[in-house]
This record gives structure tokens, C-alpha cells and sequence, in this order.
């Protein structure tokens, strides 16, 4: 048995989960299916999705917003953030756009996540 | 100036109750906005985790905020940025500025308060030491990082395990800088298990409970803190003083609803929430006055602010239009104890209220394997085991109009904690 905290929501739920020989069995606590798929992967490929930001040049703020589009590989988040280091992208950005594509080759695509209009 | 509905306050809860009173019916409608744009407090958080319950999506606080902007402005809403609110009588009259229009005066029929809520600061904490600069409160840094590319220090810790310091331990690490250790007065932590595990385990960054700051050195900038854990009586216990070195300390040690503009008028605040004490329809004590969102009671989660504020914008759009059905003689009381801190709304009018009502409220401890009971005057009528209830995470029982119709006489709901 192992015990985990979701984390896909605010809602935290305490997920008690059958788990021997690296096979996830029964998931019991959870609210909705996200735990059930949590637990499969927090416990055979843990995975997050991350947030930080990018300098803006010609923008109306200094700084946009970004995430990758989906959740990679929880040891892949420093290279991440790391390729996010001199990434500078231009004004006008808008929701959804790709400042860096396939980041530390994740082949997961970081995108912005608010909107910049330009001076 | 004259509008049928004035919102103060263009966050999440603002943008919430705008859309919903437009879509109820009211086509006059004003959102007042400090800030030099819509969203609030939501362009500042750019972690994920907004939006499961509203949009069945995981969004980033700037994308549900731009969600909800997009609304406003599809319903050709109005709203004024830049607009501080100095002042609103019992006469719904609204004193409010800008650069372009100065000093100016609103008459409202019906206002919704949603100015939100502040962190509490250094100077409610009387931490002793010097004043040095390296002090921030956790959304002060969240606000540097984020929005205005400052990164506030190198070496950080944190005291008070809030949502906002959780996050901030992250954010910080990510932009290369150390966070030593976060350090929690009480003994379990203040913000949601989810950023416990996402935010410092996944870093290896400590938590400490039981632990506070017990002296800051440094004149011109922060140079160390000292960290003691504290007793029962949350006294520092000689000899476990450890010194870290560190250039920065953020504060994460409670939000408080910003609520001035609400007591100059008159409306009745709780001393629990530091909220206004609303009914059913989310109406304070003042007729036409309602109130949603952190500026009622400090919330976790944006989703439950948007539902909140959405019902308030649906009230206020019945108000305006005589809608309402008549009140019932007597209120049914609403109350929270044993452990039950508060509950919002304090009361209930069965005519009035909706099929179903939340009813959400806090708790005052950690409670493990305890029920959850609600109690019809002395009769209880609901008996739920939770596995854990802590004060960090808001909690809510539903109620029914049809179960409160069934009893014509009842006086008081009691919600409160019975441990196994």
C-alpha cells in the first residue's frame, strides 16, 4: 500500500493505492477519475506541468506567462527551465502561442499563457 | 453617474458576478478596477490548477482570468481601470477616482462588493530585529517574479506554509535561487497538501511546524534569521534556535478580506472571516449590498470564488428587478461549533434561497476520521465521516430547499465536528 496526495486539483485528495512490483493495483480515496490516473503515473512515470515566465521585448510588460502545453517528465523540469533562460519573445504574444518548441526534448511545446500587447 | 449595478473589484469574483447579472437580465452594470487591468490577483498567479471545477480544464491563473475578461467583454460589460473607491454611503452613493475623470460619484441601485483580500504584513507579526530590506510578503515577491521580471533574492526562507509561499518556494527555486527551508508556526501547514507535495517535496525543500522567526539580523539588507520551534502555547522553546543565512524572507502567514470600504458603510463584519455576514443570497445587512469572493470569506480554490460571485451577479440582477420572492418572517440561523469556525451565509430564508445551497466554512484544527454533522435544531439530520479536515482547505455541506421547506419551524442549523 502506498499513500498519495493528488495533485491535479486544489482538492487534494488522499489516495491509498495497491502498488507491488512496480504494478499499480487498486486506487481507493479519490473523487473523480484524474486520481485513479495520478496514481498510475505518479507511481511508474511521475509527470508536472510547468509554469514560469519569458522576457517580452516591444511589450506593454517586461515579462509573459508561460507553460508546457502538456505535463512532462518530473526529471525534465530543471532542463526546462533552464531552456526558458534566453528564450525573449516579441510583443504581441497571445494566449496559446509557442515560445519554445519540443523543450529539452520533451516534445512538449512551452506556450504562453496571457496576453501582451505592444507599445 | 447612475447604474443599476456598481462591482467593486474587476478580479475573479468581479468578472464572475458582472457576466451572470448581465445574463440575468440587467443591462446597466459598472465594474470599478484599482488596477491598469481586469483579473485581479490572477495575472500573478502563472502556476496551474485554476479552472478543473469551472471550465473541466487545468488553467494557468492569467488564462482563467482571460476567460472571464473575454466574457465581460463579449457582453459589452462596462468597467473603468485605473478607478480607486474611496467611499460608499448607506445610499449606495460611490466616491470613487481616476486620473482622467477626478474625484467622481456613482448612485447605485444594488452593489457588489468585491474588493478581494491583503496579506497580512510583518508589522501584525511583531517579529523582533532590525528592519532591513529583503522582507517581502509572498505576494509582494509573487508580484516581482511574475509580472515585473525582479527576482527579490538568492537566499530565501519562508515563514507560514500559505498557498502564496508554498507556490513562491517553487517559483523562486525555478528562477535559481535557494530556498533554505519554509517554516510553519503551527503544527500542521496553512496551505492546501496539493502544494505541499508539488511545491517543496517535489524540490526536497523542508518544511518546518512548530517553528517560527525569532530574530532577523542585518541593517541594510537581510543577512540571517534565526528559526525556533515553538511549544503548545506557540512559545519559543529555548535552545532549539538554528540560524540560516539568507538575503530574503518572505511572508506567507494569512490573507485578510479587505473590507473598509464595507465597514465605513455600515455593513456588519464577522470577526471570524473579517468578511461581511451575508444570507442565503449573499446580501449583507445592508438591502442591495452583496458581497462574494475573498472580500467575504478567504478562499482556495478560484473555481468556488467564480460560483460564489456568480450567484451574487444573479441576486443583485433579482434585486434590481423586484424579483425576489417575499422574505420569510424569521431566518433560519446558521451556525458553525466544535470546531466549525464559521459558515457562510450566517443565515438561510427557505423562501428565498435557491434548490440547493452550499454552505461552506472552516475548520479551526486538524481533525483525522472525525464526522461532519449538521443538526436540525437538536435533531441531526447528517452524519459524514471525513477522513481529514484541516484549516487549510475550505469544507461545505449542501443543503436542500425541499429539506428546509419540510420543516416550517425550525430556528437553527448547526454544523459542526463530533471526532469518532
Amino acid at each position: 500500500m502506498v499513500e498519495l496526495i493528488c495533485i491535479n486539483c486544489p482538492m487534494g485528495c488522499m489516495l491509498t493505492v495497491e502498488f507491488e512490483d512496480g504494478v499499480v493495483g487498486t486506487v481507493k480515496g479519490n473523487t473523480c477519475k484524474r486520481g485513479e490516473k495520478y496514481a498510475q503515473k505518479e507511481l511508474t512515470n511521475p509527470t508536472r506541468i510547468v509554469t514560469s515566465t519569458v522576457k517580452v521585448e516591444n511589450g506593454k510588460v517586461p515579462v509573459v506567462s508561460v507553460k508546457t502545453k502538456n505535463d512532462i517528465p518530473k526529471g525534465k523540469i530543471f532542463e526546462c527551465v533552464e531552456a526558458l533562460k534566453n528564450v525573449v519573445v516579441n510583443a504581441p504574444v497571445n494566449i496559446g502561442d509557442v515560445v519554445l518548441a519540443n523543450a529539452a526534448n520533451t516534445g512538449v511545446d512551452i506556450v504562453a499563457t496571457n496576453n501582451v500587447v505592444n507599445v | 453617474m447612475k447604474y443599476d449595478i456598481v462591482i467593486v473589484g474587476g478580479g475573479p469574483a468581479g468578472l464572475a458576478a458582472a457576466v451572470s447579472a448581465r445574463d440575468n437580465g440587467v443591462e446597466s452594470i459598472l465594474i470599478l478596477e484599482r488596477d491598469k487591468e481586469l483579473g485581479g490577483i490572477l495575472n500573478q498567479c502563472i502556476h496551474n490548477g485554476f479552472g478543473l471545477h469551472t471550465f473541466k480544464e487545468e488553467l494557468t491563473g492569467p488564462e482563467y482570468a482571460a476567460r472571464y475578461i473575454k466574457e465581460v467583454q463579449n457582453r459589452n460589460i462596462e468597467y473603468k481601470l485605473n478607478t480607486m473607491v474611496i467611499d460608499i454611503n448607506q445610499n449606495k452613493v460611490i466616491t470613487a477616482m481616476n486620473q482622467e475623470e477626478g474625484l467622481f460619484q456613482i448612485e447605485a441601485k444594488a452593489i457588489v462588493l468585491a474588493m478581494g483580500c491583503r496579506e497580512r504584513s510583518r508589522g501584525a507579526l511583531n517579529i523582533p530585529g532590525y528592519r532591513p530590506a529583503g522582507i517581502f510578503s509572498a505576494g509582494t515577491a509573487q508580484r516581482l517574479v511574475n509580472m515585473e521580471g525582479y527576482l527579490p533574492g538568492r537566499e530565501v526562507v519562508i515563514l507560514g506554509s500559505g498557498d502564496i509561499g508554498l507556490i513562491m518556494a517553487r517559483r523562486m527555486t525555478f528562477e535559481g535561487a535557494k530556498v533554505k527551508v519554509v517554516a510553519e508556526l503551527m503544527p500542521y501547514s496553512g496551505g492546501l497538501k496539493r502544494n505541499i507535495v508539488q511545491c517543496l517535496d517535489d524540490y526536497g525543500i523542508p518544511l518546518k511546524l512548530a517553528h517560527t522567526v525569532v530574530s532577523i539580523k542585518g541593517k541594510e539588507r537581510l543577512e540571517s534569521i534565526t528559526l525556533a520551534q515553538v511549544d503548545e502555547k506557540l512559545k519559543p522553546i529555548p535552545g532549539t534556535e538554528e540560524e540560516y543565512t539568507c538575503d530574503t524572507l518572505l511572508l506567507s502567514v494569512g490573507l485578510i478580506p479587505e473590507n473598509e470600504l464595507s465597514e465605513n458603510m455600515g455593513v456588519e463584519i464577522s470577526r471570524v472571516t473579517s468578511g461581511p455576514i451575508v444570507n442565503e443570497s449573499l446580501e449583507t445587512n445592508i438591502e442591495g449590498v452583496f458581497a462574494c469572493g475573498n472580500v467575504l470569506h478567504v478562499h482556495d480554490l478560484v473555481d468556488f470564488v467564480s460560483g460564489e460571485a456568480s450567484s451574487a451577479g444573479k441576486n443583485a440582477a433579482m434585486y434590481i428587478q423586484n424579483k425576489y420572492n417575499e422574505k420569510s418572517e424569521n431566518a433560519i440561523l446558521l451556525q458553525g461549533e466544535n470546531g466549525v469556525r464559521y459558515t457562510v451565509p450566517a443565515t438561510i430564508d427557505p423562501k428565498r434561497m435557491d434548490d440547493t445551497q452550499v454552505v461552506r466554512f472552516r475548520v479551526g484544527q486538524v481533525y483525522t476520521d472525525s464526522f461532519l454533522s449538521v443538526y436540525f435544531d437538536d435533531e441531526r439530520v447528517s452524519h459524514k465521516k471525513k477522513r481529514v479536515m484541516a484549516p487549510g482547505e475550505m469544507e461545505e455541506v449542501k443543503l436542500t430547499k425541499a429539506q428546509l421547506m419540510d420543516k416550517p419551524d425550525l430556528k437553527k442549523i448547526t454544523i459542526k465536528i463530533e471526532e469518532a
